[in-house]
């Protein structure tokens, strides 16, 4: 892969929780400008740890982990910043309650990007229209339903205009018949050439948008396949017998 | 036996000097709050640091002060420390004290309040890019000062009364002036009842206060809220 269109990279990381529990063993992962990249894998493997050790929200024990080449992990990267143009959508959505709709979609691109509340409102009403909830723009998210909810968070992550985006999740807490909403969301974005990090159980999802996906197991990366090569020929016998649990119905 | 002085009762309850001493207890209050809220909000935060160095002199000093009575800490301040050559006025004694007393409760409420606040609302504010003081700022102290309103609306409650205490060391708040108009007349039960209705008064004015201001705050988060989260 060519220098330029390395988005986020993570070299050799390693992390544990506590002297002896390893959460993440030796994982090494390239994902590309626009690129795609689901992973999956048995509860408790590892993943959302991945993801959120992408934009520092959890630290890591050793090993490299860069965001359009800049070094996460090195402490004298300016991470608020670097953060600032990761967007991330979180398994619970995280709105911030004691704010508006609007509001929640205003307050990272004035306090952090520094724009003034006008243009923030324009970018954040035509965010709203794009994933449809303009109706909703004055309300509180507690007045909101999980997939509305939902399809504000990721609004709210691409206000800050991010260069990638990294979903933890998105669709587990909701309801089977709001998954879509959300899911539909996230497959547009795809297709505008986002680059996308989604951790997820959808496999439809998984299989219809994702470029690679990447297994894991007990902390780490078994096996990195193509979309369709990955469900369709499976190469480890543990990817295996986890598609064979989650696809058997 | 003297028996009850109506006429007495109503000149005191009506007394100037009295109502003076009533809006001096009601000025210890706001400033017993405010300073303590103040000093209250920096021992939280040092409590709250995985820094020892500063843990560690937030938790000493939140154990001084909650565990011992104000009426010791008073006298220390007041009538203790000028053997030792740091010399306070009664109004200087009395603000210290209050103020540090009070701040030992209230760090506690406000930390409380913070560590309340899940942990998935300040990733979700560094996701965005917010700093530190920020995330603290516009998305934990909000929700942090919902969760303590009600527990902050019964430290003025507490607070109005506990100033009491600083008549011991002659500040001239509402007790105090209640003392010195006794050598008036004598009018012991009278005189106590009008200082009761005074402190009644303020109390039940505040309860008011405070119901407005919960609902206030309540409403931010929706008529359909059930809670946060």
């Amino acid at each position: 892969m060519q220098e330029q269109t390395k988005m986020i990279e993570l070299q050799s990381v390693n992390k544990w929780y506590g002297p002896s529990f390893q959460v993440l063993k030796n994982c090494s992962l390239t994902v590309g400008k626009g690129e795609v990249v689901v992973i999956c894998g048995p509860s408790g493997s590892g993943k959302s740890t991945l993801i959120k050790c992408v934009n520092a929200l959890e630290p890591i024990g050793n090993g490299r982990i860069t965001v359009t080449g800049v070094e996460v992990s090195d402490p004298k990267t300016d991470m608020p910043k670097l953060r600032s143009k990761v967007g991330m959508v979180f398994q619970h959505f995280e709105l911030f309650p004691h704010m508006t709709i609007l509001e929640n979609l205003c307050v990272g691109q004035e306090k952090v990007l520094g724009r003034s509340p006008k243009e923030a409102l324009v970018k954040a009403n035509a965010l709203l229209e794009r994933v449809g909830l303009t109706d909703h723009a004055k309300k509180y998210p507690s007045q909101l339903s999980g997939g509305q909810q939902q399809r504000v968070a990721i609004a709210r992550a691409l206000a800050m205009d991010p260069v990638a985006m990294l979903f933890d999740e998105p669709t587990s807490a909701l309801d089977p018949e709001m998954i879509n909403e959300v899911l539909d969301v996230m497959v547009a974005l795809a297709h505008e050439g986002m680059t996308m990090m989604v951790v997820t159980h959808e496999m439809g999802f998984a299989r219809k948008v994702a470029d690679r996906i990447v297994f894991m197991d007990g902390g780490e990366i078994v096996e990195i396949g193509g979309g369709d090569s990955f469900f369709d020929n499976p190469q480890t016998e543990r990817a295996k017998s986890f598609l064979s649990k989650i696809l058997a119905h | 036996m003297k028996g009850w002085n109506w006429e007495g009762f109503f000149e005191y309850l009506t007394n100037y000097y009295l109502l003076e001493g009533a809006l001096i207890t009601l000025g210890l209050t706001v400033f017993a709050m405010t300073a303590g809220l103040f000093i209250g909000f920096f021992v939280a935060m040092m409590r709250m640091s995985r820094y020892k160095i500063l843990s560690a002199p937030a938790n000493f000093y939140i154990w001084i002060f909650r565990g011992t009575p104000l009426l010791v800490q008073l006298i220390i301040i007041y009538t203790g420390l000028p053997q030792i050559g740091i010399k306070f006025t009664v109004i200087q004694s009395t603000l210290l004290g209050l103020a540090l007393c009070e701040a030992a409760y209230l760090a506690e409420i406000i930390r409380a309040g913070i560590s309340a606040v899940p942990t998935g609302q300040v990733n979700a504010a560094r996701a965005i890019g917010m700093r530190e003081s920020q995330v603290m700022r516009y998305v934990v102290a909000p929700q942090a000062l919902r969760i303590i309103i009600p527990p902050l609306g019964n430290s003025v409650n507490s607070v109005l009364k506990t100033t009491s205490i600083a008549s011991i060391i002659s500040m001239e708040e509402l007790l105090r002036r209640t003392q010195v108009l006794i050598q008036e007349k004598f009018l012991v039960l009278e005189l106590f009842t009008v200082a009761a209705l005074y402190y009644l008064a303020m109390t039940t004015a505040w309860e008011l206060i405070q119901r407005r201001i919960e609902k206030r705050f309540g409403k931010a988060y929706g008529p359909m809220s059930v809670d946060a989260h």
